[in-house]
């Protein structure tokens, strides 16, 4: 039966996908502007056989979603600004303990208390790199209330599928614009869960790689009494500190992400087939770049978008084939130069790449997009 | 009284890294039979521990084992305990690490009165990391950040976690093994927040500095400075100053955390279903 349109602000939307993807366990903190999504898991868990708490800070909180997800429940943690700060060490514990959760970040102008109530884009380095040591992540930009859905719903799957955290990157504005959507069904979805091991618990490694570079994961309490630590461990999941054995496993870790990137990246297109100049954006500014686009190719400006869903890992592949052609490239964020640092990575210096940054606590206008395709535009 | 450790102990971790004569390996012996009195099986138990050297052992304990983050333990071990309140949840942490750095979950834990048993082996000093003061090293005492006395007042584990709201709350010594394994027996089953503090010697790192430098001697320090809960009782406070109070300590009857959360629950359901 398809389910009734109703108007849901995108925090909301993100709880609903969540207990729809099988969500069994959040916990969190109170912060603006991400608290709605632990309100909405407050309302929703007790209903869906699933549990909330409100832990006394946001590191407790995110103990103890690994703690619920070991023992089987698929968990989230939701967060902004000072909040995703203080998650970071047991962010790094999930990355090396290979524990599925996803942390949903609500980015709001920092750093320290910031701008509380409004929007920046300035987490995409933190959401790579705020954990110490070398690790891989997955990032999601959703900027559209179905996207919300869906991606929440993609973040389970991805953090199931290669053993994961999964961060779900929105800015203030996605989190709180409201908009009618119409929820699909579980039964309308693909749901992916952790694969489980096919040998008796003997013969268990909660990190043997026999099996491919995500190795099967146990639950607690299924008879495997597995060992999980945040020191550097071999296959059998206790600590070691062979040169060969840290090094491989640290390389594995990155290879099941890099190695797998095809199926984790994903990005939407929006009139580039026969683009001259290029435009990298996500979230809001995504959205701010599809309605200048549409007002510059009234004017003639062959003109057009690449808006990634998956940030991280970044999609250099699709990049450079969709955009290497492009006469030069704009990208517009909410911070003073973070994606376009990559995007210059993948591009390299012969593409002129121009940003648009300012971190006023508002999103960039399309009319400030417009204005620079047209500059652009006459010295093409 | 002779048991089977071999059922707890994962034998092929052995030798333990603790120095010869660390009070841990007599904490965990106690934890390993008071598990064998009660009967519970391995795979329905889960020790969740730390950083320090009281924090690993949980790499030779046969069961669902989750070595975390300095302090931060009881956050894990929350979540293992609501996802599955039908499982035993059990943390190790030293004094630093759960009083310290993870002193904020530790009372937030004792409040909720969530099922979870925390051994705390107080050693009165960080072990792992060489010897600095923790918050129960006694004021005056020498260490390697207090080279001319302690002068960080320091927390009686027993009153703190009475006030934060814990329901079982013991101490004992690792002078006496016997009294320890029933002291930590009755803590884990104790339906509630299990407090059962393990008054330890890290002759290394604290009697070194503190002219005990010898396992026995420390051991013998702490016999000696023991007073049976019964026997406090008719002593006046001056006389209990610098002493070791041992016994259970205090007990309460307070709804349990994951009992309080399914009535909840049947309450949410319940109002959702007259709604429609
Ligand atoms: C965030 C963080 N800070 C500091 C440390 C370093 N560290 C490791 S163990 C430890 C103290 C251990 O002392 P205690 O908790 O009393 O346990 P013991 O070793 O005496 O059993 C510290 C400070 C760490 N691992 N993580
Ligand atoms: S340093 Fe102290 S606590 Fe650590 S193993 Fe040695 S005696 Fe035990």
């Amino acid at each position: 039966m398809p389910q009734p349109i109703k108007f849901y602000q995108g925090n909301e939307i993100i709880a609903h996908a969540a207990v729809t993807a099988g969500c069994k366990f959040f916990a969190g903190y109170p912060i603006t502007p991400s608290s709605e999504i632990a309100a909405e898991m407050a309302h929703l868990l007790p209903l869906y056989g699933g549990s909330f708490i409100q832990m006394e800070d946001e590191i407790a909180a995110m103990g103890a979603v690994i703690g619920a997800s070991l023992a089987g429940a698929k968990s989230m943690t939701a967060t902004s600004g000072p909040g995703f700060s203080l998650k970071q060490e047991h962010i790094g514990f999930a990355c090396i303990a290979e524990v599925p959760v996803v942390v949903v970040n609500v980015m709001r102008g920092g750093p320290s208390t910031g701008l509380p109530t409004q929007l920046s884009q300035a987490d995409i380095m933190q959401a790579r790199w705020g954990t110490h040591g070398d690790h891989p992540i997955i990032a999601l930009t959703p900027a559209f209330p179905e996207e919300l859905f869906m991606e929440t719903v993609r973040a389970f799957n991805l953090s199931e599928q290669f053993r994961t955290p999964v961060i779900i990157l929105i800015d203030e504005v996605i989190a709180h614009l409201s908009s009618g959507i119409a929820f699909p069904t579980r039964e309308e979805l693909t749901i992916i869960e952790r694969t489980k091991p096919s040998v008796p618990p003997d013969q268990y490694f909660p990190y043997d790689t026999s099996f491919g570079l995500v190795p099967p994961m146990a639950n607690y309490f299924e008879g495997y009494n597995f060992h999980v630590t945040g020191l550097s461990h071999d296959r059998t999941g206790f600590p070691t500190t062979n040169p060969d054995l840290v090094h491989n496993d640290q390389v594995r870790q990155h290879e099941k992400i890099y190695k797998n990137i095809h199926q984790i990246e994903k990005w939407e297109e929006f009139y580039l087939d026969d683009a001259e100049i290029g435009i990298f954006a996500y979230g809001t500014s995504g959205r701010s770049a599809m309605d200048a686009i549409v007002r510059a190719r009234k004017e003639g400006i062959k003109v057009g978008l690449f808006r990634p869903l998956t940030i991280w890992p970044f999609p250099d592949d699709p990049i450079r084939e969709k955009l290497s052609k492009m006469k030069c490239i704009i990208v517009p964020e909410i911070n003073l130069g973070q994606a376009i640092l990559e995007v210059q990575r993948v591009l390299g210096p012969d593409i002129p790449i121009k940003g648009i940054h300012r971190v006023a606590g508002v999103p960039i206008h399309p009319r400030e997009i417009l204005a620079l395709l047209k500059e652009i535009n006459n010295e093409l | 009284m002779s048991f089977d450790y071999g059922k707890y102990i994962r034998m092929e971790k052995m030798p333990f890294l603790w120095c010869p004569g660390c009070g841990i390996g007599i904490v965990a012996k106690a934890l390993y039979k008071a598990f064998a009195d009660l009967g519970w099986e391995n795979n329905d138990i889960a020790m969740v521990s730390g950083i320090g050297c009281t924090s690993r052992v949980t790499g030779y304990t046969n069961c669902n084992t989750l070595h975390t983050t300095h302090g931060r333990a009881l956050t894990f071990a929350t979540g293992i305990k609501i996802a599955r309140p039908d499982k035993h949840v059990v943390v190790m942490a030293g004094d630093g690490d759960i009083l310290a750095i993870g002193g904020n979950h530790f009372i937030h834990s004792c409040r909720r009165n969530i099922d979870i048993t925390v051994i705390l082996n107080n050693n009165h000093i960080y072990g792992m990391t060489g010897g600095q003061y923790s918050p129960t090293t006694p004021q005056g005492a020498y260490a390697a950040t207090a080279p001319y006395g302690n002068v960080d007042p320091c927390f009686d584990v027993v009153e703190l976690s009475k006030a934060a709201g814990a329901t079982y709350v013991a101490r004992g010594t690792v002078a006496n093994a016997v009294l320890l394994e029933k002291l930590i027996r009755n803590g884990l089953a104790h339906r509630g927040f299990s407090v059962i503090e393990v008054i330890s010697n890290c002759h290394t790192q604290f009697g070194r500095r503190n002219r005990q430098p010898e396992a026995m001697q420390m051991i013998n320090e702490i016999k000696e400075r023991t007073v049976p809960l019964a026997r406090a009782e008719k002593m006046q406070p001056e006389e209990l100053y610098g002493k070791f109070v041992v016994g259970e300590l205090y007990r309460a009857n307070r709804p349990e955390y994951t009992e309080e959360y399914e009535r909840m629950r049947k309450k949410a359901l319940a109002k959702h279903q007259t709604k429609g």
